[in-house]
């Protein structure tokens, strides 16, 4: 058995193998859920809570799977988690799922899931899958909280829905960024990130 | 084990997928109840909102208690068919608002079925038939001394259904606010509907009568109440949502004539404007 070094599998996907920005995964959905910080938020938290749990389960059941339909068995474990979740926040958190619409659906299509699945939780036991999965979601989610941080400030001038700009700034003639909002700058916000990785991060940098 | 062979993989497969449809069918079972709670309060929140358009004072968010404040401003809700008659009435939430009764979106198809039935038959005698079995919603609600009605419609758009709350004011014509929700139109585009500009472009708008009640269509229509100007890009979506407005307000058409006659009797109406008048003032 090797030794599995539990600070590497939880720290490793947070900050040097971030699945966004170094991996580069997941990134449509980063881009489309980050307009609100509470959206974010709770995309973030339904993230890892999928991609821990289905690591889990797979890995529980890794030497039982027929490996010709692996990637169909893997996807039936990873659908029924989002489903769960889907349903989880339509009794409970209502309003958030409307906001969250079809991109909570579209977690079974996130790649970090299936990367993780493959990649760690196929060879290696649960619980360290678990917390792999665990720390893959986190790292996800924390590029996703940052971007809607930017994002909510700078396009709406609140943070979880309340007022951060105060009044007289708009009155003084400061105007919200309308096209912080969108898409692209999503992008271009996410581009600015792994940039400043980058530097820190020298290893990163192809010669 | 050989986990490769083909019996042990169909097999496997097999048991997998029943395990997994049993897990998820006990758990929609048991949130159903919940789901559907959250899916009525939206409903309300909607009926709600369209008729509190009338009055500007009167701002619903996040925090305002729908619940409470949908059964203190309703005087009455109920059916009526096709001519223009009451049928059962349904249950305001004065007593417990845990109580209030509003139609689900499916209940709501089901009348639009009917709807588009009653268009198509020719025979009078069947018509007549499926005109009493209609079971249209109405809201009556008193938003600080004024009566407004509000009125439910349904179509189908562009990806899945829409439908909407239109409240009316006291001569049963005058548009006083309008609301629109979508199953899953195309955001940016169709998605629209369900926003401001496009819903509040309907107040002071009214409903026409003949063939064309209500439509929406491309252009400013200044000059026309009976109109409002569609959304660009979304075309399919705008024309159902005429057609659905225009379809659901022509079968109101005899129970909001009864509105108009009720209020031309002038009993206690000293302040309430005369429907002529209102026309004129509109245009």
């Amino acid at each position: 058995m090797k030794d599995i070094n539990f600070k590497e599998v939880l720290l490793k996907p947070i900050f040097k193998g971030n699945p966004v920005t170094v991996l580069v995964l997941g990134i449509c959905s980063s881009l489309a859920v980050t307009v609100q910080l509470k959206g974010a938020f709770v995309m973030a938290l339904s993230v890892i809570v999928v991609t821990g749990l289905s690591s889990f389960v797979v890995s529980i059941i890794r030497n039982s799977i027929p490996n010709r339909i692996r990637i169909i068995v893997q996807l039936v474990v990873v659908a029924l988690m989002v489903i769960l979740v889907d349903q989880f926040l339509k009794a409970y958190s209502y309003s958030i799922s409307k906001t969250l619409s079809v991109y909570v659906g579209l977690i079974i299509t996130n790649c970090i899931v299936m990367g993780r699945i493959e990649a760690y939780a196929l060879g290696n036991k649960p619980i360290p899958s678990l917390l792999d999965g665990l720390a893959n979601g986190a790292g996800y989610g924390l590029i996703l909280i940052v971007l809607a941080f930017f994002r909510e400030l700078l396009g709406s001038g609140t943070l979880f829905g309340y007022r951060i700009i105060p009044q007289s700034f708009y009155d003084a003639g400061y105007m919200d960024n309308g096209l912080v909002i969108l898409p692209p700058m999503a992008l271009i916000l996410l581009g600015l990130i792994v940039w400043i990785q980058r530097s820190i991060q020298k290893d990163l940098q192809e010669k | 084990m050989n986990t490769n062979g083909n019996t042990y993989t169909v097999i496997y497969s097999t048991v997998l997928v029943i395990l997994v449809a049993a897990i998820l069918a006990f758990v929609a079972m048991s949130l159903q109840d919940k789901q559907n709670e959250n899916i009525k309060i939206e409903t309300i929140t909607k009926v709600l909102s369209a008729a509190a358009q009338s009055d500007e004072a009167l701002t619903i968010d996040e925090t305002t208690d729908v619940l409470a404040m949908y059964a203190e401003k309703i005087t009455d809700a109920f059916n009526v068919d096709g001519l223009g008659n009451v049928k059962e009435h349904l249950n305001t939430g004065k007593g417990n608002v845990r109580d209030i009764k509003v139609p689900s979106t499916a209940d709501l198809k089901k009348q639009n079925d009917i709807l588009k039935k009653i268009a198509d038959t020719k025979d009078e005698a069947s018509k007549a038939a499926l005109l009493e079995s209609l079971d249209l919603p109405v809201f009556v609600f008193d938003i600080n001394g004024r009566t407004v009605t509000v009125i439910p419609c349904y179509g189908a758009g562009l990806w899945g259904p829409i439908w909407g709350y239109i409240a009316l004011a006291e001569d049963g014509k005058t548009i006083v606010g309008a609301i629109f929700d979508h199953k899953g139109e195309t955001p940016g585009l169709g998605a629209k509907i369900a926003e401001a500009p496009f819903y509040t472009s309907f107040q002071g708008k009214a409903f026409g009568s003949g063939e064309k009640v209500f439509a929406v269509e491309k252009g400013k229509h200044e000059d026309d109440p009976t109109c409002v100007d569609a959304i660009s890009g979304a075309t399919i979506t705008s024309q159902a949502l005429g057609r659905g407005i225009n379809l659901w307000a022509t079968y109101y058409q005899p129970y909001l004539m009864t509105m108009q006659a009720d209020e031309e009797v002038p009993a206690d109406s000293q302040d309430e404007t005369n429907p002529e008048t209102t026309q004129t003032v509109e245009e």
